[in-house]
Parts: structure tokens; C-alpha cells; sequence
């Protein structure tokens, strides 16, 4: 959308959760020219971190929102004039103070304008009926917007100290955002280091909630296939409409309140949380609260795998796919999944969700301990091992370079996750909900291991082992169906048929 | 481009789909030989035929129940009601049939019904009326309602393309009066986007068909007392375009939900009551409604523009809201 000639970059919705983003750097600054689809800055959102193209050619006008700061999805952060338009010099001119931040931008600042008089000097030419007209005046100066309220309360301002020209004297948004940007506010709104504890504490809303609910219809009437032409978009499939009973409830945000309280001890350093530690806190959390976490571990003996892995290997990094024994445990975990549908399958409300697909998330830790996400292989059980192991490598890779869509990391119906990297032999995986299991892939070690030599006598043999766990939610999976899925999981992997593969 | 009429935009759109796929036909009351009440379809008969532009009886039960027919059997017919108010003979075909089809077998059942529909020329109770609201609330049907000749040639290709039964509200009153620059090749308008057909900040109207244009007048007259009002052309009701509208909404804190169709019960109500549910700490007054009122639509040319809502009412509207 544009604005006369200056075209705005808005906070993209980077999925139908997620209802803010954090800037994390600006790869432009004011009066730096830029064009079409270059990128323009970096987001981190609770699901993925991007950048930001830029929607238009021409010079970047102005900066309305900082590094650091997290705004709602659909706010404004940057204004494009198109190359070799007149630019009024970017705005900085404007508060007559030179001193205080210039930190936040005026939001739309309608500058301080002859608040339009007409409005006051035109009594609306009387109004036969005026329902709206009276209720303010019934309310009178007391009575304050829900989004005056909300403004309010993000800067920790009272309304009622605020010059109102609305009807009645009622505090109206503007009134509002002028008193902000004339610098009368409570708290500087975004001092990098003192304010954050009030300015990060989530703006008491009800998050995106209501998108998920609305996008549920949507995306079928998006699609008109044109091909098959399939469902009649207009409608909700109603087989699939119950699902709000699941909509992710947002997590009551308990506001970070806990901690603030603590003073810092010499030597001790505060940072600010990122949105995807935040997403990953809140989701663990989440988590831990809503389902019965059991763990129940296999050790596999993957003689049979290593050797495979061994022949196979080089004639695969010709075609630049790259053969982990995470691609085989993957795909024999799928492939045993078909077998055990609750262990793929999900709660929801009162009923139990069980599907014939496999949406395989991996979870994939980023560098630097910067976080954890969990991009999807969606329709896992149509690859076979050359194609688990390609998706898995594209996954990862995209998402340690952040070119992952926010497609990529939902939809998920079971996730692995391979800490034994590390040399780690077990552990204890919380699930991604609303899964119901995740797969813990831990290191392979040589052991002496127990095995029959041809006549059948016991013998020790060294043998690279593998621990593998499956974490279950136990409102869902019993103990027993969870260890008949591990045994087959085993089997599969110990006498694994290249051809079935 | 080319410079066309709102109803010339119509009959483009009708002719080039016609002419690249040969499984669209139109039928309808004297939309052969006559051309239609209208003349939409004239000279249609000479180049396609009277086997794909056929003359029907005066049943409109039998209209949507044999354009139902052939699109079972993979037709795509695009039936004319003469008069939008007469859909009302056909409710059963369309609702209980056309409309659940898919979900009882599957089966698409991809018709047009195209319904010339709205008053402002003294065309009385019978011929005047926009009953899109009835028909939005069926599940199964589309509901189109193009305000510039622009949308009028792209959504009526994109119903004609579409697999589900659609409903494609033609305003009568733009027919000849709203002229505009439109493609001379074929393209669609995609269903379910907005569009912005005037740029404002301090409020948003939200509206389609006839009243885009009454509500950009009126803005015009706000925009000299300093207010700048987004005019916001829904296109088409199912599906209906929330996200752009709750932006709309979260930027302006003020909107008017304005339609010529009745107040009660009006596709405006349900605008008003998912902003309610979904943007209430954006607002920054109540959601106001301009309708028609909840009686039929008057003969007489008094009446009737004080039926209709007419750009003083919008301005007076607009400026109760900017001044709360």
C-alpha cells in the first residue's frame, strides 16, 4: 500500500500465529536507494527469523520503527519514495527538542496541524438521530476507546491526563498519539537499556488469536485448484472446521514479571530475550503443562545400516545428497509410524486426531545456541532414504540461513530430534506439541555387544550401538504401544531391506 | 485499454470466455434474440449460436435447475435473471441443490447467476432490490459484487472459471453511468482482495457495488474539511476480504460499514460484529452502519433517495464519526 507517491514496508505476517516481529538489524538506512525485492532489513519473529524485501524501488525516507523493537504484524516500519521523487528531507526536523531520543518516530504523525477545526465549527449538521453523537456525550470524558485504552497502557500513561477533542472531550487516538510524540510520556518509550522491562512486557492483547480461526476457511477458498477443481472454497470443509477446539490457545503471556525484581550482581549481564528464545520458552513451557511426558529408550544395533551407509554414501555425494544415519532412522521411522497411528497422531479436545500421512518436523539447533526450531518435511512417508536424506539436508540448511517460509515449520505430526551428536547417549525430548512423540537419535558407539555366531552359540562382538528414545505423551500413547513401536522401529533398522527403501 | 461502460466491461467478459471455452453457454430469459432486458448478450446468437445463448422460458426455477443440470455434466452455463429481485423463484435449485452438491457427492457445480440488481431509477419493490446477504449466508455459494467496469470484466472471468456455484451481482445503476479503463485481453480479479479505491487514514468505509462510488463522493467532501476517509471496495462478500478490512480498521480506529441492501441483517452486520470480535482494541468510536431501512424499495423518486443512501447521508455519517 501506498501513500500518495511513498510506498510503506509493513511487518509481514510471517504465518497465522504469529502476530509480531522484532527488527533485528536494518540492512538500509534513511536516504539509502534500494530496489525492488532486495532486502531491506531482518525480522526475528517466535517462528522464524527473515529478511525483509523491499516492496518498492527508490530511496528509503524514513525508519519508523528501531532495531530491537517488536511491533504488532501490519505495522508501518519504513516509507520508500520512488527513485528521483522529490524526498522532503527525512523527518528528524520535526520535534523542536533536539535532545530527547529520537528513538520512536512520529507513528503517523499527523503533524501538529490545525487539528481539523471544520469538525468543531460544523456541529454535524443536526443529525436526525445520532446514536453515536450521544453516547459519547453520555460518557463524556471518562469514557476512553479501547484502542486509546490500549495505547495508554503500552506507554504507561493515564488517559485522563491527556487533552481530549473528541466528542464530549473524549480522548480520541490522535489526541493520544500526539500527547505521546509531544514527549509528555511516562517512560521514554525505547531507551534501548533502562526502559525494556516495561516497553517488552507484551502489549495486554489477545495475540493473534483470532487468525487462526479465520485462516482455517481461507487458505481452501485461496485455492480453486484450477486443475482439479476440487472443494468449493467459498465453505469450510466441515470436516475440517472443529478445529478451533485446538487453536493453539496463546499462552496467558505471564508477563516476564518474575524476574525484574532481582538487582544484578557485579559481573552478572542482562540481555534481552529474542523472539524465537521467547517462542521456544513459552512453547517448552507449554509443553511440560499439557502433556503426561513418559520416555522409553531401545538400543539398536546398526551394523547393518553403517555398512549400507558405507556403499552408499559416496554415489549419493555425486548427486550432492549428503547420507547421515539420521536419514535412515528418519525414514524407518516413518515408515513405522503408518503402523502406529496414535504415536503420529494428536489430542484434541475429547477426540484423537490419526492421520495417513507423516508431516516429519527435525528440530535443528542454530548456531551459537541462538535457538531451536523445528522445520517440517511435509508427506515424509512418500520419500524413500535418497529423498529423506535430500529434504533433511535442505531443511537444516535452510534453516541455519534463515530461508525457511513460515510454511516450513508448521503442520508438523512428528518430530525427531538428534542431540547425539555431542556423544550424548540418552535423554529425555520434550514434545513439539501438539504432537503426540518425539524421537530421540543419540550417539552410535562401538560396545561388546551380545550376539550368535553361526551355530548358534552366544558370543561377545563389537557392535556400533545406538540408543534411540521415544518420548510420549501418555494422556495418548500407552507404555506398551509406545514399546511395540521402538521394537519395530529396531527391527527395521537391524535387518534393513535396501529394497524396500 | 480501452475505455468501457460497466455493462460493456460485462459483455466483454461473457464474450471472451465464451469464445475460449467452449463448454460456457448462457441462458435466460430473452437473452437470445432480444439481446437481454439489458442488452448485455446482444449479437451473442449470431456469433455462438442459439445452442450456447438460449432463449428460455419464463422459469427461473427451470433456469438454475438446467444451468445445475449442465454443469453436473461438465458444462459451465451462465444464467441471466432478468432482474435480481426473481432469484427468489430459484432459491431451492440454488440453495438445496447447487449450493451442497459438492459436499453430498462431491460433484462441482460451477454456474454463474448473473443478477442486475440494486434501485436509484424508481424500478419499485419488485425490481430494485440487492439481496446478497440472503445468499451470502449459505454455505457453498459466492457472492460477487463489482463496483468498476475494471472488476466487473476480472471477477465475472474468474466466476466463470471458478468450480462453485457463484452469484455475480450487477448493479444496474452503474450500467452506463460508471465508465473506466479496462484491459482489452482477458484477465481475472482474483475473489476475497479488497480493493482500495480511495486512500485515507482517518477512516475507513467499507462498502461494495453502487455505494464505492457514493462513498468516494462523500469522501471527496470530507477530504475539504481536512478528513481523509479510506474508501475500501469489498469486490466480492464470499469471500470477503477480513484481513484488508481488520488493517483498515487497525490503522484508522474508525469505520463505517455502509450497503444499499437493508439494515437488519445486512452483510454489513457481519463486518461489523467480526471487527467487534476481532479488532476491538484497535477502535476508536463504534462501528457505525449506513443502510438502506428494513422495508421494501419505494417507487416513488423521493422516497426512494430517502431509502437509498445518498452522499449527503454518507458525509453526514462520516462526519458524526471523524468528530468522536
Amino acid at each position: 500500500m501506498s501513500t500518495g507517491t511513498q510506498t510503506e514496508v509493513v511487518m509481514p505476517q510471517m504465518g497465522v500465529s504469529v502476530s509480531e516481529g522484532t527488527i533485528t538489524k536494518w540492512l538500509r538506512q534513511v536516504g539509502d536507494s534500494i530496489g525492488r525485492d532486495e532486502p531491506l532489513l531482518e525480522i526475528s519473529t517466535d517462528k522464524v527469523d527473515t529478511e525483509v524485501p523491499s516492496p518498492a524501488a527508490g530511496v528509503v525516507t524514513q525508519i519508523l520503527v528501531q532495531e530491537g523493537e517488536t511491533v504488532e504484524v501490519g505495522t508501518v516500519l519504513a516509507t520508500i519514495a520512488p527513485p528521483g521523487a522529490e524526498v522532503a528531507p527525512p523527518a528528524p526536523a520535526e520535534p523542536a527538542a533536539p535532545s530527547p531520543a529520537p528513538a520512536r518516530e512520529p507513528e503517523e504523525a499527523p503533524a501538529p496541524e490545525p487539528e481539523p477545526a471544520p469538525v468543531a465549527a460544523t456541529p454535524a449538521p443536526a443529525p436526525p438521530a445520532p446514536p453515536v453523537a450521544a453516547t459519547a456525550a453520555g460518557n463524556g470524558k471518562t469514557f476512553v476507546s479501547p484502542v486509546v485504552a490500549r495505547i495508554a497502557a503500552e506507554h504507561g500513561i493515564d488517559p485522563t491526563s491527556v487533552p481530549g477533542t473528541g466528542t464530549g472531550g473524549r480522548v480520541t487516538k490522535k489526541d493520544i498519539l500526539s500527547f505521546l510524540e509531544s514527549g509528555a510520556t511516562a517512560a521514554p518509550p525505547s531507551a534501548p537499556a533502562p526502559a525494556p522491562a516495561a516497553e517488552t512486557a507484551p502489549p495486554p492483547e489477545p495475540v493473534a488469536q483470532p487468525e487462526p480461526v479465520a485462516a482455517v476457511p481461507e487458505p481452501v477458498a485461496a485455492t480453486p485448484a484450477p486443475v482439479a477443481e476440487p472443494a468449493p472454497a467459498a465453505t469450510p470443509a466441515p470436516a475440517v472446521a472443529p478445529a478451533p477446539a485446538v487453536a493453539p490457545a496463546p499462552p496467558a503471556a505471564p508477563a516476564p514479571a518474575a524476574a525484574p525484581a532481582a538487582e544484578l550482581v557485579a559481573g552478572e549481564a542482562l540481555e534481552p530475550m529474542t523472539a524465537m528464545r521467547r517462542g521456544v520458552m513459552e512453547h517448552m513451557r507449554r509443553s511440560v503443562d499439557t502433556a503426561a511426558h513418559v520416555t522409553s529408550a531401545i538400543e539398536v544395533d546398526l551394523a547393518r545400516v553403517v555398512a549400507l551407509r558405507q556403499k552408499l554414501k559416496p554415489e549419493l555425494a555425486a548427486q550432492s545428497v549428503n547420507l547421515t544415519y539420521l536419514a535412515f532412522i528418519a525414514r524407518a521411522a516413518v515408515d513405522t509410524l503408518l503402523d502406529y497411528p496414535w504415536v503420529n497422531g494428536e489430542l484434541r479436545g475429547q477426540s484423537i486426531v490419526t492421520r495417513p500421512f507423516v508431516n516429519l518436523g527435525i528440530a535443528v539447533a542454530l548456531d551459537e545456541g541462538k535457538g531451536l526450531i523445528v522445520p517440517v518435511i511435509r508427506n515424509a512417508q512418500d520419500l524413500n532414504l535418497t529423498g529423506t536424506a535430500r529434504a533433511i539436508q535442505d531443511i537444516a540448511e535452510r534453516a541455519r540461513t534463515k530461508k525457511l517460509l513460515p510454511d516450513d515449520v508448521q503442520g508438523g505430526t512428528f518430530t525427531i530430534t538428534n542431540p547425539g551428536s555431542f556423544g550424548t547417549f540418552h535423554g529425555t525430548p520434550i514434545i513439539n506439541q501438539p504432537q503426540s512423540a518425539i524421537l530421540g537419535t543419540y550417539a552410535l558407539v562401538k560396545r561388546p555387544w551380545v550376539v550368535q555366531d553361526e551355530l548358534g552359540s552366544d558370543v561377545i562382538a563389537i557392535r556400533p550401538i545406538m540408543n534411540l528414545t521415544l518420548t510420549y505423551d501418555h494422556r495418548l500413547v500407552d507404555g506398551a504401544y509406545a514399546g511395540l513401536y521402538l521394537r519395530d522401529l529396531r527391527d527395521k533398522l537391524e535387518s534393513w531391506d535396501e529394497a524396500a527403501y | 485499454m480501452a475505455e468501457m461502460t460497466y455493462i460493456q466491461a460485462i459483455s466483454d467478459a461473457l464474450r471472451l470466455e465464451m469464445r475460449r471455452d467452449q463448454r460456457v453457454f448462457i441462458l435466460g430469459e430473452d437473452v437470445g434474440v432480444y439481446g437481454g432486458a439489458f442488452k448485455v448478450s446482444l449479437g451473442f446468437q449470431e456469433e455462438f449460436g442459439p445452442w450456447r445463448v438460449i432463449d428460455t422460458p419464463l422459469s427461473e426455477t427451470a433456469i438454475v435447475g438446467g444451468a445445475t443440470g449442465a454443469a453436473l455434466m461438465g458444462l459451465r452455463p451462465v444464467a441471466e435473471m432478468q432482474f435480481a429481485d426473481f432469484i427468489s423463484c430459484a432459491w431451492d435449485h440454488l440453495v438445496t441443490v447447487a449450493a451442497k452438491q459438492f459436499f453430498r457427492s462431491r460433484t462441482p457445480i460451477p454456474i454463474v447467476v448473473r443478477l442486475p440488481s440494486g434501485g436509484g431509477f424508481s424500478g419499485g419493490p419488485f425490481h430494485s432490490q440487492n439481496p446478497e446477504s440472503s445468499f451470502a449466508h449459505i454455505p457453498g455459494l459466492k457472492v460477487v459484487c463489482p463496483a468498476t467496469p475494471h472488476d466487473a470484466k476480472g471477477l465475472l472471468a474468474s466466476a466463470i472459471e471458478d468450480p462453485n456455484p457463484v452469484l455475480y451481482f450487477e448493479h444496474k445503476h452503474l450500467y452506463r453511468r460508471i465508465k473506466g479503463d479496462v484491459p482489452e485481453e482477458r484477465y481475472t480479479v482474483p475473489f476475497g482482495s479488497a480493493n482500495v479505491h480511495r486512500e485515507g487514514d482517518d477512516a475507513t468505509v467499507v462498502t461494495w457495488g453502487a455505494m464505492v462510488h457514493t462513498a468516494t463522493e462523500a469522501a471527496e467532501e470530507l477530504a475539504k474539511e481536512g478528513v481523509e476517509v479510506e474508501v475500501l471496495d469489498m469486490r466480492t462478500l464470499i469471500p470477503w476480504d477480513k484481513a484488508r478490512v481488520l488493517e483498515g480498521v487497525r490503522r484508522c480506529s474508525k469505520v463505517l460499514v455502509l450497503h444499499e441492501d437493508t439494515r437488519t441483517g445486512g452483510f454489513g452486520a457481519e463486518i461489523a460484529a467480526t471487527i467487534a470480535e476481532e479488532a476491538f482494541e484497535d477502535l476508536d468510536a463504534p462501528v457505525m452502519r449506513l443502510a438502506a431501512p428494513d422495508t421494501p424499495v419505494p417507487f416513488s423518486p423521493p422516497l426512494e433517495k430517502a431509502y437509498i443512501p445518498q452522499v449527503e447521508d454518507v458525509v453526514t455519517a462520516l462526519r458524526e464519526l471523524a468528530a468522536y
